[in-house]
């Protein structure tokens, strides 16, 4: 049989770079602090670096592998190992087409913030006057000038999941905007995309180290630091900072989604891909580290500038009620003149201690914040308080979209290269037109979440459109690499390509380490849906000013269900439709 | 009697000035948060200055008041710097002009009142007057629009100018293959598969590509 040869990376340090485009996103940034966080600082690198080595590595060398040995998309790969998986390919197509769905929306976000950083002051900086100009908008008196600005400007959000609303025409245009970027990216398969990923692979270091330079600069970062690199050993001996750390390795490769497979499909048969596999793990790893270093000084510049204004209130406070001299209060003796002031005037200080807010730094450090509420409310707080808050604002958004489009050139990789290799869809049509109407269509889905309950469907695709299908999915494969396909054929592939055999470590792993590892995080997953009921959500209460829990609608319940299921049906069926036609096939035979 | 006279008026005076009096109004100055080193004390001479600018004020605001500084009550001074202050009716001192005036009056000339001490709303405040905040300048077109707009150019410049390229170099493609159509394809670069594994993983010995047979892809003949 002939086939037309196969596109290829430039160079295998396009391949290294596109890996690291996609792998290192987002989540490295805005989930891998909180989780350091919440599990004890610094000993919650403990369990990081240990699932690291037990399955971190171990799969992505053995996707990598599949990718490069088979060199077709995540469809084409599975089939040649098995006909029966079939499904897994489908499945991890399903899962990509789902999360480029909705991920484009944070780059559409991205780019809002990036359009408004050209204001002197930043739009988020101050709250607008009310209708009558005697004071600020009621909402963003209760809650702070950056969170209106996310919930009200930006999101335009709902009081809940029910309350849809109309599409918002401002958001609409930068989703297309994000589209066109990704389109003008992938348009030419691995030429245009190989080429783009020095750009988003570099560049969000750049800024790293421009901020972490500012970061570490920054009155009060220290605090940040301190606060986080002090190791809390005792949170080891809790199950949930072992399950976060396997977690977080597991979905911050990005494996199971195809990616991975298509990106090692372009390359050369005897490229290295043992020694890119290390190479993109740990740094993606590092990555991790390195910006929850930069995250942290924000956070320990944005507690202490929020503890001293607390302060700087109580004392206004307490100089407006006593009329004491200006100056005569200060953050140091602040203490003995409140306990002055109890004694000498008791009744009008009992009066005004519901007003004292006790300050504590501890307590501002301790908001523990993840996802889009650290990129794009904790952040932009901490950079309106900046000097030349423009320019670190633009860096910074810039940033967060090199990030995002580096992840979604994986993304729509995963599904473009398995609908490129199918010669039904790829004679007919070129690719340009193909990976059009891709585009397209994500677009046109994607406007959903620009709607008014928009961002509660996005919390909804984030939390379960991938994660459960994907455990499934990297089970399924390396089920499937070590027991059908054969751990000694895949041996003497590696062999044939690299030139070299899998030392007993990597084998030790694939055997069994890793499935047991994912087999025991989907127990852990199932039995925690299973156990909490009903699935809740935080919504935005206008008249409030912050968060509150509300229980998912039955239909929004349907839409989670349909969405695991999409994906984890996929897998059973194509082995189902597979035996069927062979069956077909061995009667038809058998009746002739 | 003049003694008994500048008793009867400090009386009158201590009557209509004293905090939460009917149509008195508490002032608050915070000069060193506004000034920092260049702070001014408070002395007689800025009460002087403070009841100018009131009675201006009450002048200014409507043009047959005939307001004098000596109309002007202050009292209740802390260290804060925070005092009460009264507009009384002309001679009499008897009664206080009405709280409303007073309050439009100086929120007409509030700026005027500011720039006198070199403070601002934030740093004189009146308590019970809000004063009007002034809106951020708004540019005809919003910013965001405009950088979206010149982006927007910019994106769909680049995919147009990339279909362009591909389409032509398809048809360069078209002309050559049609021309080759009847010998041989050389043209296109194949590569034989079998079983669904290409041949040239299964040949490649222990992973490294002699360099006698660089280019792998014409090794082998065309079917």
């Amino acid at each position: 049989a002939m086939e037309k040869s196969r596109p290829l990376w430039d160079n295998p340090l396009q391949f290294i770079f596109a890996c690291i485009s996609y792998a290192v996103g987002l989540g490295n940034v805005w989930r891998f602090p909180y989780l350091c966080q919440m599990y004890g600082g610094g000993g919650f690198l403990i369990p990081y670096f240990i699932m690291l080595f037990a399955e971190g590595m171990p799969l992505l060398y053995l996707e990598l592998a599949v990718g490069q040995r088979m060199r077709q998309g995540s469809i084409g790969a599975w089939k040649i190992i098995s006909p029966y998986l079939c499904g897994v390919g489908v499945a991890s197509v399903v899962v990509s087409f789902f999360l480029s769905m909705y991920y484009n929306v944070i780059n559409a976000w991205a780019f809002w913030y990036l359009f408004h950083s050209f204001q002197d002051p930043l739009p988020w900086a101050t709250c607008p006057l009310n209708s009558n100009r005697t004071g600020y908008e009621e909402e963003c008196e209760k809650t702070s000038s950056t969170q209106y600005f996310w919930y009200r400007q930006t999101l335009n959000i709902s009081p809940s999941l029910e309350a849809s609303g109309s599409v918002q025409w401002e958001q609409a245009l930068c989703l297309t905007l994000a589209w066109l970027v990704v389109y003008l990216c992938i348009l030419r398969g691995t030429e245009s995309t190989g080429k783009v990923v020095y750009v988003t692979a570099s560049l969000p270091y750049c800024v790293l180290i421009i901020y972490l330079i500012r970061g570490l600069t920054l009155h009060g970062a220290v605090n940040g630091l301190i606060y986080m690199f002090t190791p809390k050993l005792e949170q080891l001996s809790n199950p949930k900072a072992w399950i976060s750390a396997a977690t977080q390795i597991f979905f911050s490769l990005g494996l199971g989604f195809g990616s991975l497979i298509a990106f090692a499909s372009y390359n050369e048969p005897s490229n290295n891909c043992e020694r890119h596999a290390i190479i993109v793990s740990l740094i993606n790893s590092t990555t991790s580290i390195f910006a929850s270093i930069v995250t942290f000084s924000i956070y320990g510049f944005k507690a202490t500038f929020n503890y001293e204004s607390c302060i700087d209130k109580v004392i206004l406070l307490l100089m407006n009620a006593f009329d004491l001299e200006e100056g005569s209060l200060t953050a140091d003796n602040l203490d003995e003149m409140k306990g002055y002031l109890m004694a000498t005037h008791p009744q009008e200080y009992a009066q005004l201690s519901p007003q004292l807010k006790n300050c504590s730094l501890e307590a501002e450090l301790d908001t523990a914040v993840q996802g889009t509420g650290l990129a794009f409310i904790v952040y932009s707080e901490a950079i309106k308080n900046m000097e030349v808050p423009q320019l670190y604002s633009v860096l910074y958004f810039v940033m967060l979209l090199m990030l995002g489009i580096g992840s979604m050139l994986g993304n729509t990789a995963a599904i473009l290269t398995p609908l490129t290799d199918s010669r039904v869809i790829a004679a007919h049509f070129p690719k340009e037109v193909i990976s059009g109407v891709v585009c397209f269509i994500n677009c046109v889905i994607g406007l959903i979440f620009t709607m008014e309950a928009g961002n509660y469907w996005f919390d909804i695709f984030n939390d379960y459109a991938a994660t459960l299908s994907l455990l499934l999915i990297v089970l399924v494969e390396t089920i499937a690499v070590c027991y059908i396909y054969g751990i000694r054929r895949f041996e003497k592939d590696l062999h044939t390509m690299i030139g070299r055999k899998p030392n007993w470590y990597w084998k030790v792993m694939w055997a069994f380490a890793s499935p047991l590892l994912i087999v025991s995080l989907f127990i852990f997953y199932l039995t925690d849906y299973i156990l909490t009921g009903t699935l809740q959500y935080q919504a935005w209460d206008a008249t409030q000013g912050q968060l509150v829990t509300k229980d998912y609608p039955g239909y929004a319940l349907a839409a989670i269900g349909l969405l695991v299921a999409a994906s984890t049906m996929c897998i059973p069926l194509g082995a189902l439709l597979t035996f069927i036609r062979k069956r077909l096939k061995r009667e038809n035979v058998s009746t002739v | 009697v003049l003694l008994l006279t500048l008793f009867v008026v400090t009386i009158a005076h201590a009557e209509l000035c004293k905090p939460d009096a009917q149509n008195a109004f508490k002032v608050r100055l915070s000069i060193k948060t506004a000034l920092g080193d260049n702070a001014y004390v408070w002395d007689a001479n800025e009460e002087y200055l403070f009841r100018a600018v009131v009675a201006f004020t009450m002048r200014k605001y409507s043009s047959k008041s005939t307001t004098r500084i000596s109309n002007v009550l202050l009292c209740n001074v802390t260290d804060r710097v925070s005092f009460w202050f009264v507009v009384t009716d002309s001679s009499e001192n008897v009664t206080t002009v009405p709280g409303s005036e007073v309050e439009a009056a100086i929120r007409m000339n509030r700026n005027r009142i500011n720039s006198a001490f070199l403070l601002s709303d934030k740093t004189l405040q009146f308590l019970e007057i809000t004063s009007t905040l002034s809106p951020p300048v708004e540019p005809s077109t919003p910013v965001w629009l405009i950088v979206f707009g010149v982006v927007l150019c910019l994106i769909v410049a680049g995919i147009v100018f990339l279909i362009v390229a591909g389409i032509q170099q398809r048809k360069k493609k078209n002309k050559e293959s049609t021309e080759g159509e009847n010998l041989e394809d050389k043209g296109e670069v194949t590569v034989t598969v079998e079983n669904g594994i290409p041949c040239e993983t299964l040949d490649l010995k222990a992973g490294h590509i002699n360099g006698v047979f660089a280019a792998d892809d014409e090794r082998f003949t065309s079917l």
